[in-house]
C-alpha cells in the first residue's frame, strides 16, 4: 500500500497585485484504493491543490510538505513526480500541434515505465482502452487535443490514466462541461482504472453529479484554502441539498 | 494574431486640396517616392541596369549584404557543375548552352544578385517534366566549391504532366542563381528546394514560377544549412484557375541568416494561393527573415489567398523578422488573409508533457518537432518526409535545448 500525505500545506501564487496566498494549511492523507472527493466553491483552492501536487511552476509552496511513501514530492521536478506514480487529469488540457496521440502515448509510457512498451501488447492495450472509452480509432492519428471537443479532451485524459497506470491520480474537475453520456463513459473509465490497479483517487469537483458514478470513501469540503469539514459520502448528499452557503457565511472575509 | 485586412495598400496619386482651400506646402513635393506596388518594381536581366546595393533597397534591407558583395556584383563562374540525378522516365535533366534556351518565361530579376547571375550564366540546367503519370526526380549538387558562381535552372512541366522535382543542395557553396518554373496548363508540379549546405555556404536564389491555366504548383523551400541562405520565390498566377501552395521550413542556428521573400501575384480570375512558412530559431545570432507579399490584381476576381508565417524562438539572442503584405486591387475576391506569429515555447505545453513523465528536454523536442512537422506532413513524398524528419532530428540533436548557453 502507498500513502500520499499532505501536511500543513501553504501555497501562494504570483499575480499582478503581488503574492496571493491560496492554500492556508491543508492536511490530507490518501491511501491506495481510497477515493477522496474534494469539493468546494469557486476560488477555494481546489485546483491549486491539484496543480501543486503535479508541480506546476506557477504555484509556490510557502511551507508544509507533500510526501509519497515518505519521499519528498516537492523536491521532485514535474516529470519525476509523474514517474514516481502521480497523475493529474487536467481540466483544460492544452493542444500540442504536430504530435499525434499515438506518438504522445508511446513517449509518455516509455518515460514512465523506463523502457519502450512491447509493440504488440501496447497496440492492443491502446486499442482496447480506446474502445472502452468509445473513442474512434482515427483519434489515435490526430494531434494531441487539437480540435478535440470538450468531451474528447476529458476522455483522452482518462485514456492516459488507464494506460499509464499511476499509483495516485488527481482528477481536476473532470466532470465539468460533460453531458450525462460522456460523464458516464468517463466515470466508467475511472472505475475501471481503480479496479485494475487499485490506485488512490483525489476527485476534485464543484458539483456532486460525478459522485453518483464514482463513489467516494471520504469527502472533504474546501473553503478559503483549508479543509472546512470532512466526512463520508453522506457529506456529499448534504452538499447536494444545501450547497456551500453554510460554509461561506461564516468564512472569514479574505 | 490573425487579420484579414490588407496590410499594404496600392499607391495613390490623388490631387487633393486641403481644408479651407489651403494647399500642402511644396517643400519635399519633388522628393523621391518609393515604389509601393509590388508589381511596379524595376526589373532587368542585365546587372549593369542596377545601381550599387546600399542595403536600403526594399529587397536588401534585412539581408547582411557585407558578406555578399562578390555575389551581388562580382565576377561569377557561369559554367555547368556536377549534378547527380537518377534517370527517370518523363523527367529529363540536361545542360544547354544559354544561347539556346529561352529564358524569362517565368520572371525577370528584381534585384542585382539575381541579375548578376542571369548576366553571367553560360550553361543552363534544364529539367523537363512530361507525361501524366506521377514520378519523382532527385536532382542533387554537392561539389560547388567556394569560388563564386552563377547558376540558372529552368524547370518546365508540359501541359497535363505530373511530377515531383527535388533540388537538393549540400556541401560548400558561394552561389547566386535563378530558378524558373514554367507550369503548363493543367499540370501538377511539386518543386522542393532543400538547402542542406555546409556551415559557411552563401546562397542567394530567386525562384520565378508561372502557373498556367488550371495548373497547380506546390513549391517547398527547406533551409537548414549555410551561413547566409536567401531563397525568394515569386509566383505569377497568370491564367485562370491557377493554384500555388507555397510551403517553407527553416531552422536557424547560432550565427545563421535564413531568409525568404515570398511573392504571389494573382493576375487572373479564380486563382488560389496558400503560403505557409514555419521556422525555429536557436542560439546567439540566429536570424530569420520572412517577407510575404501577396498582390491581387484588378483582373484577379474571385481569388482565394491566405499567407502565414510562424516562428518558434527556442533561446535568447535570436531575431525573427516576419512581414506580411497584402495588396488588393479588386473588390471581388473569395478570400484574402494573412497571419504572422513569433513566440517562445508555450510553458503550458511543456507542463502537460512533463506531467506525463516526459523529461523537459524530450518535451521541448516533441514541441519543436511537432511545430515543424506541420510543414513536413504536407510534402507529397514519403521518402522526403522521412529524410526531413531525420534532418530536423539532427538539428535538434545538435544542441542541448534545455541548456540555453550554447
Amino acid at each position: 500500500m502507498s500513502v500520499l500525505e499532505i501536511r500543513d500545506l501553504h501555497v501562494s501564487v504570483e499575480t499582478d497585485q503581488g503574492t496571493k496566498p491560496i492554500l492556508k494549511g491543508v492536511d490530507l492523507t490518501i491511501r491506495t484504493g481510497e477515493t477522496h472527493a474534494i469539493m468546494g466553491p469557486n476560488g477555494s483552492g481546489k485546483s491549486t491543490l491539484a496543480y501543486t501536487i503535479a508541480g506546476h511552476p506557477k504555484y509556490s509552496v510557502e511551507s508544509g510538505s507533500i510526501t509519497l511513501d515518505g519521499e519528498d514530492v516537492l523536491a521532485m521536478s514535474v516529470d519525476e513526480r509523474a514517474r514516481a506514480g502521480l497523475f493529474l487529469a487536467m481540466q483544460y488540457p492544452v493542444e500540442i500541434p504536430g504530435v499525434t496521440v499515438t506518438n504522445f502515448l508511446r513517449t509518455a509510457k516509455t518515460a514512465i515505465a523506463g523502457e519502450a512498451p512491447p509493440v504488440r501488447s501496447w497496440i492492443k492495450d491502446v486499442r482496447g482502452a480506446m474502445t472502452d472509452l468509445r473513442m474512434d480509432s482515427t483519434f489515435a492519428e490526430r494531434n494531441v487535443n487539437e480540435g478535440f471537443s470538450g468531451g474528447e479532451k476529458k476522455r483522452h485524459e482518462i485514456l492516459q490514466l488507464e494506460l499509464l497506470k499511476p499509483t495516485f491520480a488527481v482528477l481536476d474537475e473532470t466532470d465539468s462541461g460533460l453531458d450525462v453520456d460522456a460523464l458516464k463513459i468517463v466515470s466508467e473509465g475511472v472505475n475501471r482504472a481503480k479496479e485494475n490497479t487499485g490506485l488512490g483517487l483525489l476527485l476534485i469537483t464543484h458539483y456532486t453529479r460525478i459522485l453518483r458514478y464514482i463513489k467516494p470513501d471520504f469527502v472533504h469540503v474546501f473553503v478559503a484554502g483549508k479543509v472546512a469539514e470532512q466526512g463520508g459520502p453522506e457529506l456529499a448528499d448534504r452538499l447536494e441539498d444545501e450547497g456551500y452557503d453554510r460554509y461561506l457565511s461564516d468564512a472569514p472575509v479574505a | 494574431m490573425t487579420t484579414a485586412v490588407p496590410a499594404g495598400t496600392p499607391s495613390q496619386t490623388l490631387e487633393t486640396t486641403g481644408q479651407h482651400g489651403i494647399r500642402a506646402h511644396s517643400d519635399g513635393a519633388g522628393a523621391f517616392v518609393p515604389v509601393q506596388t509590388r508589381s511596379e518594381r524595376f526589373t532587368s536581366t542585365d546587372v549593369s541596369d542596377f545601381g550599387d546595393v546600399t542595403g536600403r533597397e526594399q529587397s536588401w534591407k534585412l539581408t547582411p549584404i557585407d558578406k555578399l558583395g562578390e555575389l551581388i556584383s562580382g565576377d561569377l563562374d557561369g559554367s555547368a557543375y556536377r549534378v547527380d540525378a537518377d534517370p527517370v522516365d518523363g523527367i529529363a535533366v540536361t545542360w544547354a548552352d544559354v544561347a539556346g534556351v529561352e529564358r524569362g518565361l517565368a520572371g525577370i530579376p528584381e534585384e542585382k544578385a539575381s541579375a548578376n547571375a542571369w548576366t553571367q550564366t553560360e550553361q543552363v540546367l534544364r529539367i523537363d517534366v512530361t507525361g501524366e503519370d506521377k514520378k519523382r526526380s532527385l536532382v542533387r549538387r554537392s561539389t560547388l566549391g567556394t569560388a563564386p558562381r552563377a547558376a540558372h535552372t529552368v524547370i518546365t512541366a508540359a501541359p497535363f504532366s505530373s511530377g515531383l522535382v527535388i533540388l537538393d543542395s549540400a556541401g560548400q557553396a558561394k552561389i547566386t542563381e535563378n530558378v524558373e518554373i514554367v507550369v503548363g496548363a493543367g499540370a501538377q508540379l511539386t518543386v522542393v528546394s532543400v538547402q542542406g549546405w555546409d556551415d559557411d555556404a552563401l546562397h542567394l536564389a530567386a525562384h520565378f514560377a508561372r502557373i498556367g491555366r488550371d495548373a497547380k504548383l506546390t513549391h517547398v523551400v527547406v533551409s537548414l544549412g549555410g551561413s547566409v541562405v536567401r531563397v525568394n520565390p515569386s509566383t505569377h498566377l497568370a491564367e485562370e484557375g491557377g493554384d500555388i501552395e507555397a510551403l517553407g521550413l527553416y531552422f536557424s542556428d547560432a550565427g545563421q541568416h535564413l531568409e525568404q521573400q515570398v511573392y504571389v501575384n494573382h493576375d487572373a480570375p479564380h486563382t488560389r494561393s496558400r503560403v505557409t512558412y514555419k521556422g525555429a530559431l536557436q542560439g546567439e545570432g540566429a536570424r530569420s527573415v520572412w517577407i510575404g507579399d501577396v498582390l491581387i490584381g484588378q483582373k484577379a476576381t474571385a481569388t482565394d489567398s491566405y499567407e502565414q508565417n510562424r516562428n518558434l524562438v527556442l533561446t535568447d539572442g535570436t531575431r525573427a523578422d516576419s512581414i506580411p503584405n497584402l495588396e488588393i486591387e479588386t473588390g471581388d475576391i473569395a478570400g484574402a488573409g494573412h497571419a504572422s506569429a513569433t513566440g517562445r515555447f508555450d510553458d503550458e505545453q511543456l507542463f502537460y508533457l512533463q506531467a506525463r513523465g516526459i523529461s523537459e528536454e524530450e518535451a521541448r523536442r516533441l514541441v519543436v518537432r511537432g511545430f515543424l512537422t506541420e510543414i513536413v506532413q504536407q510534402i507529397p513524398d514519403s521518402e522526403l518526409q522521412e529524410r526531413l524528419g531525420a534532418a530536423i532530428e539532427a538539428e535538434l540533436a545538435g544542441t542541448s535545448l534545455a541548456d540555453e548557453e550554447r
